[in-house]
């Protein structure tokens, strides 16, 4: 496929220069298409003034910019789209209407006028605190949760960065969040925000070991860190879920639950407990500066139920193999967005989940959030990595094959064809074959 | 210029300044900060390198681990609201030097090596990543298998590229892989955790016994 793309991508170019003006949509779309990247389909167009050809670094940085402006959409709507399910679905169950008047019947625009609000206040900073440092304090927890899109497929193949150590890179750019908070405490000058920045700090390094643990068990299924890979691996059916897993469809609720602590989500949010601790780490900020804190979690609040989608859910997958049929007829450009729509609602569904506990389950005391991960996640999460490993190990001794319903990964084996690699020959497999068989 | 060169001249800049910042900088948090910055750019100028694991290693020990760890101590010991760090003249003269001596033995390393061979064996690994992109075949995963294998003695990159044949029985010799700093790195990692807690036991022991 990918080479008949190409071939195509050659013969247009050969007449890109037949057809400098006139360009038609519709042609235009179709070079698109036909593209690998929005690098090369820049390189087969001209500036529409001057009619000159762009250059390889030009459609380089023009693609940047374009991939960058995408992922920063994702970094935004979802906040916004967030807060204003929060509201909703807070004021259902305490049975309330919510916001009903601001941008029609169902207050769609309430983030909007939110924003607004918060653009309009003062930007405070305390006479005690570090000036640079809590100015600087909420970009980097901006940044962080904001940079971890990088690697998150939306689709077969949509990441802004297919690497083979995704999920790692991931997790590492989520740790640099604390460090945000941790600068927010301290260089606030005050009490309140140094005692929830330690007890936030605490909270999040503590539990980022379980949801480690608990991500590399699907990891273990799968036998790759790139998360467009453990995607794709689920993909033909919901019996291929990783979740389906007896090891992992436990790994998932302790990753889940993790998930929502280190989003500092209720009933984990005692940093910000407003009854004992006014705001924690926050009690300093206002305006535009706080709301890039809210902004920040409600992204990663979709960014580990996006994580939770691929690594567990399927990633793109309808479960049904309606996917399969959608690209054989419609091409992969149809079945790329419909896994996208997929995709999203299986995110949203989560972010959806970690509203309902927020507004439904009473807060835990610090000391009970500690025990929580420490003497129970951190020992449930490594005794279910234990046995997603063994698992696959029984069942090949029992049956010959690594999963019960085979699928792409059960019945994987590895296959190492790096570039320059020939074939595996370790001794076993080399008797093996002399054996005959 | 390319863009490449552009960004690592960029984090090359971002990396200096932040160490400068470090050295010079009084306050004990913005210390933190700039060494966020200095170890972060590194971890990008891996990843610019194509060494997506290390990079990552980075980000994930030194930037979101070690860095934490400091600013979480000076949190927890400051007496005041900020810790400030003043160094005398002597201090500054003494370890200028030991800095000036330092440099001077990294500055004389580096332009003794030969680059040429090493910029020819870079483009040969450019090369082989282009061809992989992220996107391998789908029946193959080769990243947690290479390296989990490597930390058992079995060297992906070098075995997988012995001949089909290997020796008069079909089997190939395997190389040594990194199973004996793996070790060492575990032991190590044991006596830290239980000399961790040996400290902190004595401590409690003590208290009690008073």
């Amino acid at each position: 496929m990918g080479h008949v793309h190409r071939s195509y991508l050659a013969n247009f170019r050969q007449q890109r220069h037949k057809i400098v003006s006139g360009q038609s949509a519709e042609r235009m779309m179709d070079t698109l298409l036909a593209a690998n990247s929005l690098a090369e389909f820049l390189q087969t167009q001209t500036i529409p003034v001057c009619g000159c050809p762009i250059d390889a670094t030009t459609a380089m940085v023009l693609a940047a910019i374009v991939h960058v402006a995408l992922v920063g959409a994702w970094f935004g709507l979802p906040a916004g789209l967030f807060i204003w399910a929060e509201r909703k679905v807070s004021a259902r169950i305490q049975d309330r209407l919510g916001p009903t008047r601001t941008g029609g019947r169902f207050g769609w625009l309430q983030s909007l006028a939110d924003g607004v609000k918060l653009i309009q206040k003062e930007d405070l900073v305390p006479a005690d605190a570090d000036g640079l440092m809590f100015r600087l304090a909420p970009y980097i927890v901006v940044v962080a949760s904001f940079a971890a899109y990088m690697v998150l497929p939306f689709s077969d193949g949509w990441s802004a960065l297919g690497l083979d150590v995704g999920l790692f890179l991931a997790f590492a750019i989520l740790s640099l969040e604390v460090l945000g908070v941790i600068l927010a405490g301290y260089s606030s000058g005050s009490k309140w925000a140094l005692f929830g920045a330690i007890r936030e700090s605490a909270q999040m390094v503590s539990y980022e070991i379980p949801m480690a643990i608990c991500a590399l068990c699907p990891i273990v299924t799968a036998g790759t860190l790139n998360l467009t890979e453990v995607a794709q691996l689920q993909g033909g059916g919901v019996w291929n879920w990783n979740i389906l897993h007896p090891f992992n469809f436990f790994a998932f609720f302790v990753y889940f639950t993790c998930a929502t602590a280190s989003c500092k989500r209720a009933p984990f949010d005692l940093a910000e407990a407003e009854s004992e601790l006014v705001a924690g780490f926050l009690t300093e900020y206002s305006g535009m500066r706080w709301s890039f804190f809210f902004l920040a979690e409600y992204a990663s609040m979709f960014l580990v139920s996006g994580l939770a989608t691929v690594l567990f859910l399927g990633g793109w997958d309808d479960g049904f193999g309606v996917l399969g049929v959608v690209k054989a007829n419609a091409g992969s450009f149809v079945a790329n967005a419909l896994g996208l729509v997929i995709f999203l609602k299986k995110a949203s569904l989560l972010v959806c989940v970690q509203i309902w506990v927020r507004w439904t389950l009473p807060r835990l005391r610090i000391d009970q959030v500690m025990t929580t991960c420490l003497k129970y996640l951190i020992p449930i999460a490594c005794v279910l990595f234990a046995g997603a490993v063994a698992y696959p190990l029984a069942l090949a001794k029992m049956s010959g094959k690594t999963s019960i319903m085979g699928g792409p990964s059960g019945g994987r084996i590895a296959q190492p064809s790096r570039v320059g690699a020939e074939s595996v020959r370790l001794p076993g497999v080399a008797a093996a074959e002399r054996s005959g068989r | 210029m390319s863009v490449e060169t552009l960004l690592f001249w960029l984090f090359a800049i971002l990396t200096c300044g932040g160490a400068i910042s470090v050295a010079v900088s009084e306050s004990v948090v913005r210390m933190a900060f700039s060494l966020v910055l200095c170890l972060g750019s590194v971890a990008v100028m891996f990843l610019l390198l194509g060494a997506d694991f290390v990079g990552a290693t980075q980000l994930m020990v030194y930037v979101g681990g070690t860095v934490v760890l400091l600013v979480f101590g000076i949190m927890l010991t400051a007496t005041g609201p900020f810790t400030k760090i003043k160094s005398s003249g002597a201090d500054a003269i003494l370890s200028g030097l030991v800095g000036v001596i330092f440099l001077f033995i990294v500055s004389t390393t580096v332009t003794a090596v030969r680059w040429d061979d090493v910029s020819q064996r870079v483009a040969v690994g450019a090369h082989q990543k282009a061809a992989s992109h992220g996107f391998n075949p789908e029946q193959q995963g080769n990243t947690t298998r290479p390296l989990g294998l490597s930390f058992l003695s079995i060297r992906a990159d070098r075995d997988l590229k012995l001949s089909a044949g290997g020796d008069a029985n079909g089997v190939a010799s395997l190389s040594s892989g990194y199973l004996l700093p793996f070790e060492i790195v575990s032991i190590h990692l044991l006596v830290v955790l239980v000399g961790a807690s040996y400290l902190a036991r004595a401590k409690r022991r003590a208290a009690t016994s008073q």
